[in-house]
């Protein structure tokens, strides 16, 4: 009994250590403004260099350990969305990428937009702006990556503020 | 030959999207394809849908320039241009000189950084990914004046109705020129690139051909059309703006493969180049916005119509006089093109298609204009012939 339990202790503690060196990211576009999609490829272009921190964006929702959401949630991808969600094998994150996926935005009110990410599937970390710098971006990537490695709270809050204002 | 028959009829379908690593946005594709060739091409649209159209009656003529710059975060600038040079013409308020340039000298900033984005997420797909790193890296020095010039990266708010909101000082002017130079020297690089690199023309030359004749017929815009040899710009056809004083040339291909939208793209930006430098060499002096701007806009109606990195976007304004538009329609370029795709993908091999879907530069945030109706129950409510026509009769009807 305590043999396995130590173990599945070292188990774990790999385990962390390869999902925190290397986070492989899928990205779904649910109905955002191609702003923050746009700034999530720049992160990772050769000016801040995101892979350097073991980031790699791919297309598998089965191979990805994080799933980065943009834009608010619209009719038609609420479902994809879900679906791309389920996929991902356990334990997955999800990071919330401008002020459409964490509030909706600028189309708070459209017919055709259900509201933020966070309605549909839960969220870890949020990054606010609109869009929100690349440097944001890699700023809000390593908290959730600190959060893992450490097991301690993910650190970024949702803003308040950003609900009000709209 | 029962069976012979049955596996003619019989398609074989291969989905493509809404989440798929060849698409960066969401959209559906489905080819039908026999061995490698696709036959036939059908696309569902409408993932980014978001109702900004209907949005758009609900707020403000001030707000709506916030909400239709949000309408693509790519050429944001663009929509509300052509936003603002509407309600300014449905208002009859004349923007000063100095507010119309530099409206003129974001837009071509702005069609730099397109179109290096474009070149580069087109290199990627062509599965030449050291292009891809070069160009987005060349592509942050645009980046840095557009934050210099706006305060933001993407979607800058550079104009408020009836002018823009900073001034272009000395300052700007030498570094502007300093990256202008810069990137003249790496877009004729890359001009030499796409027209000798042999790995490279294998995937562009001669591929996805569309003639002059197909060209008119589908109604294609922007590069994709001047590629193929369509004489269509609207900033020389109908200069707006700041175009009056500071003219473009139109760059026109005649070949009509992907080749020739590369060579239209990278020859467009030296144009853009020698504009910039014009304008910020003879900027005219003056105030940057009109002193007053009516909150209420007299009734009326007004197109504007402007040339974006993609094509011709398009908008109708109405108004009836009250605080808030009563109808905004939004035509955009990609909506236009996507059916050259699904044409031109007839005939060619399933692993041209990300080429041919990336070689008219698609925007889906700007594309998905509509969707379809569904009922309470979910599924498609579609109507037939019949049902149409009868609802003819009795809405006739009941007019009477
Ligand atoms: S937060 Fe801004 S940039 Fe990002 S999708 Fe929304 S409107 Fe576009």
């Amino acid at each position: 009994m305590n043999i396995t339990q130590e173990w599945n202790d070292i188990l774990d503690k790999v385990k962390t250590w390869a999902r925190v060196n290397s986070p492989w990211l899928i990205h779904y576009n649910s109905g955002s403004c191609n702003g923050c999609d746009i700034e999530i490829l720049a992160t990772l272009t050769p000016r801040y260099d995101a892979e350097r921190l073991g980031v790699k964006l791919q297309g598998s929702p089965r191979h990805a350990d994080v799933l980065v959401c943009t834009g608010p949630v619209t009719m038609q991808s609420r479902d994809r969305l879900q679906r791309i969600y389920d996929q991902m094998p356990d334990p997955k994150f999800v990071v919330a990428v401008g002020s459409c996926a964490i509030s909706g935005g600028a189309f708070q009110g459209c017919y055709n937009v259900i509201g933020h990410i966070d309605e549909v599937i839960p969220v870890d970390a949020y990054i606010p702006g609109c869009p929100p710098r690349p440097e944001a971006i890699i700023d809000g990537l390593v908290k959730l990556l600190t959060a893992i490695k450490t097991g301690a709270p993910i650190q970024t809050e949702k803003p308040e503020e950003l609900l009000d204002v709209v | 030959m029962m069976l012979e028959m049955t596996q003619k009829e019989e398609k074989f379908i291969i989905p493509i999207g809404p989440q798929h690593p060849a698409l960066k946005e969401p959209g559906h594709f489905e080819f039908a394809v026999d061995g490698e060739l696709v036959t036939d091409a059908t696309v569902r649209l409408g993932y980014v849908h978001r109702g900004i159209e209907k949005g758009a009656e609900a707020r403000n003529w001030n707000q709506n320039l916030y909400l239709v710059e949000r309408i693509c975060g790519i050429c944001s600038h663009i929509h509300a241009f052509t936003y603002a040079r509407g309600v300014e013409r449905l208002a009859e308020v004349e923007v000063p000189p100095r507010a119309q340039a530099i409206r003129v000298l974001v837009a071509e900033l702005e069609r730099i950084h397109s179109h290096m984005l474009w070149f580069g997420v087109a290199a990627h797909e062509a599965g030449f990914d050291t292009l891809f790193m070069f160009s987005w890296r060349d592509r942050e020095t645009i980046m840095d004046i557009l934050e210099g010039l706006t305060g933001n990266r993407v979607n800058y708010s550079a104009n408020v109705l009836g002018g823009v909101k900073f001034d272009v000082t000395d300052e700007h002017r030498k570094t502007i020129l300093e990256a202008v130079d810069f990137m003249e020297k790496r877009t004729k690089h890359y001009l030499n690139v796409v027209t000798t690199d042999a790995m490279f023309l294998q995937r562009t030359r001669g591929i996805g051909v569309a003639n002059l004749q197909q060209a008119h017929r589908l109604g294609i815009l922007g590069p994709t059309a001047r590629a193929s040899g369509v004489k269509r710009d609207v900033r020389v056809d109908a200069p707006y703006s700041a175009y009056k004083q500071f003219p473009i040339k139109m760059v026109v291909e005649t070949a009509g493969d992907l080749e020739a939208r590369f060579v239209v793209r990278l020859k467009e930006l030296f144009e853009s180049y020698r504009l910039i430098r014009e304008i910020l060499n003879n900027m005219p002096e003056g105030d940057l916005q009109v002193k007053r701007f009516p909150r209420r806009i007299k009734p009326g109606e007004v197109i504007s119509r402007v040339e974006a990195p993609r094509g011709e976007v398009f908008y109708y304004i109405r108004s009836n006089g009250g605080e808030m538009p009563e109808r905004l329609k939004v035509r955009t370029p990609t909506m236009m093109n996507m059916a050259s795709v699904l044409a031109m993908a007839v005939g060619h091999q399933l692993a041209d298609m990300p080429m041919l879907l990336v070689g008219i530069d698609p925007c889906f945030s700007c594309n998905d204009r509509g969707v379809a109706i569904c009922n309470s129950k979910g599924d498609h409510d579609q109507w037939t012939w019949e049902r149409l026509r009868q609802h003819g009769i009795d809405f006739y009807a009941e007019k009477v």
